[in-house]
């Protein structure tokens, strides 16, 4: 609504402007829906499962913002579907590997992910994966299922654990340096780390080695980089044949940083000791992958983020995000 | 010490570090094998011994002295609790009996927090589902756990393994610590844990930590009444000795949703039986009491149970023993 004066005469001319449509594509939790409904029209696919890709093509035309979660890939053909007034994609998650970045940027289209939320809550499971594979928490659990406990005994499923060992962290952002803060005070001799270049804030916890170093000298070894073209399928069968034999491979970044073929063979013939993995490519694995019978292998469905705490915290401040660029 | 070499009787297959300490100075007699003595063998063996190197799966009670006879003079138990060994018979006997306590507290730290996070985060549930077919494409509300960012825990019994859990929760943003026991203690100040009383502990904590001895008095400590006092999202883990907790009640507690979860890697027995109704719940995650399993771990207490045994023999101090 505007008003205006023309000499004596006020003049209220009322503007309709075209409302702004959000469309969000799962059931993400309704703090974030009501943020987001206050201010403009929202349409949401209400189901558990993912929204199928023609739905999506149909759904998105005309809105202004897009609230989508890492399961749904968003590309040109979703972008041009929606059309020109589209200003913004926010992504429910930390990475943004699921969206086209450079065609959005392209369009003038904003991209927004939740960075810092997940990562506290990423490292968490970091250091849980470490800990069931280093400790055989997994094997003890089958025991018992299996009947095989039948007392207490000095030699039995002893694992490495971390005293005096050597850490190593692929990729030092939020994610690596949460697991660096967390893994201190369980008394590991060194924490190494490789990046593109040296990080500012790694000086007082962790020791800048070439990838290789890196990986021959690392006990637990943790994948935390973003994914680029550098890093997809960057951790083959060279890379983990300089690992020691006794070593654990942790991935907590995407699945296709590691390929999964050298890997199942790496566990397979003993390169390395033990996996634990967060995410793979594809999730969910299908039925009869390798890896899902290796009993060296510990995977869990991509929990990174799984509490309830984070995940409100995530989809809240991804519709804060959706409000930021459309203000 | 006289002339001839001290007998001493060990009850099972154990790292050779204590052995090796022992060999020079005694003639040991042992039960070459991973499964424990049977109680009449023990009974058999023990005779005559001068210093006793058990486990404990042994139970060490009245029978067992009084079959060892007068020239028992020491026992070493190759563990931190001792909750297996009457130690008023030993007092009475004037038997000092030795432990293993710090050079087990990191594994067992250790193992308490890995196995916090699988509990609290439903890690045991989600791999299985991974297992058996039940992984989806990913899905904002499902398998949702509880984070310890912003929690408070708390420790009951802030002794060396409670503490060295405490240093390594830390850093995952606990807010609060608190803590019960006897009697405030110094190394508190370190993570800035509050000593309050037991109610207040339960009512107030989002993580609950078993880290206390078993005594006579806390036997069944975690019962119904402590679970009712709990909160609602609490996880309760216990890695001190299944006598704590009763586990009728806590199976109670999880099928009626009083508390979130439990993690256990003792229980009363171990191990439990098959038809026990806390192995079908999956909000509870059931360890073989592997806490000190480190080939570390484990070579230090045979280490430390041997230096028991033979520092007394010799006339000296034993480096650990129970007061």
């Amino acid at each position: 609504m505007r008003v205006l004066s023309l000499g004596s005469y006020r003049v209220v001319e009322i503007v309709t402007m075209p409302e702004n449509r959000v469309y969000i594509t799962r059931q993400v939790g309704n703090e974030a829906i009501a943020l987001l409904k206050q201010k403009y029209k929202v349409e949401i696919w209400d189901s558990e499962e993912p929204i199928p890709k023609e739905t999506l093509l149909t759904a998105v035309g005309g809105i202004s913002a897009l609230f989508c979660t890492v399961s749904d890939i968003i590309d040109a053909g979703i972008l041009e579907a929606a059309g020109p007034q589209l200003k913004v994609v926010a992504t429910m998650s930390a990475g943004w590997d699921n969206v086209d970045v450079a065609e959005c940027r392209r369009r003038g289209i904003e991209v927004c992910k939740t960075p810092d939320i997940a990562a506290d809550a990423a490292a968490d499971i970091a250091v849980a994966l470490i800990l069931m594979t280093s400790r055989n928490i997994v094997q003890g659990i089958d025991a018992i299922r299996q009947n095989l406990f039948h007392c207490w005994k000095p030699f039995w499923l002893c694992g490495s654990g971390l005293i005096n060992k050597t850490i190593g962290i692929l990729g030092f952002g939020r994610v690596g340096f949460g697991i660096a803060r967390r893994i201190k005070p369980f008394g590991v001799e060194r924490i190494l780390y490789n990046d593109l270049e040296e990080i500012e804030y790694a000086e007082n916890c962790a020791q800048y080695v070439s990838l290789d170093t890196l990986f021959s000298s690392s006990d637990i070894l943790c994948i935390c980089c973003g994914v680029n073209s550098l890093t997809k399928g960057m951790v083959n069968s060279k890379l983990l044949q300089r690992m020691k034999r006794t070593s654990i491979l942790i991935n907590t970044s995407r699945g296709v940083v590691v390929n999964h073929d050298d890997l199942a063979e790496a566990l397979s013939d003993g390169t390395i000791a033990a996996a634990g993995l967060d995410v793979t490519d594809p999730e969910p694995l299908p039925v009869g992958h390798p890896l899902l019978t290796q009993p060296k292998c510990v995977i869990l469905p991509h929990m990174g983020t799984n509490t309830a705490e984070t995940r409100v915290a995530m989809s809240v401040n991804t519709a804060k995000n959706i409000l930021a660029v459309l203000n | 010490m006289s002339n001839r070499r001290p007998k001493v009787y060990v009850t099972r297959r154990v790292p050779p570090d204590g052995l090796e300490i022992l060999r020079p100075h005694c003639e040991i007699t042992q039960w070459d094998s991973e499964k424990p003595v049977p109680r009449a063998e023990l009974i058999r063996q023990i005779a005559g011994k001068d210093a006793l190197f058990c486990l404990l799966t042994d139970k060490i009670d009245g029978e067992v002295l009084n079959a060892a006879g007068p020239q028992l003079k020491c026992i070493g138990t190759m563990s931190v609790g001792y909750d297996h060994i009457d130690m008023t018979e030993c007092r009475e006997r004037n038997i000092p009996v030795g432990f293993t306590p710090d050079v087990l507290t990191n594994a067992t730290a250790e193992l308490t927090v890995g196995l916090l996070l699988a509990t609290s985060r439903r890690l045991i549930e989600a791999s299985q589902s991974v297992r058996e077919g039940g992984w989806g494409t990913w899905d904002p509300c499902w398998m949702l756990g509880h984070g310890l960012d912003g929690s408070t825990v708390g420790v009951v019994g802030l002794g060396r393994i409670g503490m060295a859990v405490a240093r390594r929760l830390a850093p995952f943003g606990v807010k609060r610590f608190l803590y019960s026991g006897h009697s405030p203690k110094n190394e508190a100040n370190e993570i800035g844990a509050e000593f309050v009383d037991f109610d207040d502990l339960l009512s107030n904590s989002d993580f609950v930590l078993g880290c206390c001895a078993l005594t006579k008095e806390n036997q069944g400590l975690f019962d119904k009444d402590a679970f009712s006092k709990m909160k609602s999202n609490a996880i309760f883990v216990n890695t001190s000795r299944g006598g704590l907790v009763n586990q009728t009640d806590l199976y109670q507690a999880l099928v009626n949703h009083q508390i979130a979860a439990a993690g256990l890697d003792v229980t009363s027995p171990e191990p439990l039986p098959t038809d026990s109704p806390l192995l079908t719940l999956k909000n509870c995650v059931i360890l073989p009491h592997i806490g000190s399993a480190t080939e570390m771990a484990r070579g230090a207490m045979s280490a430390l149970t041997g230096r028991n045994i033979l520092s007394f023999l010799r006339g000296e101090e034993m480096p650990c023993r129970i007061k």
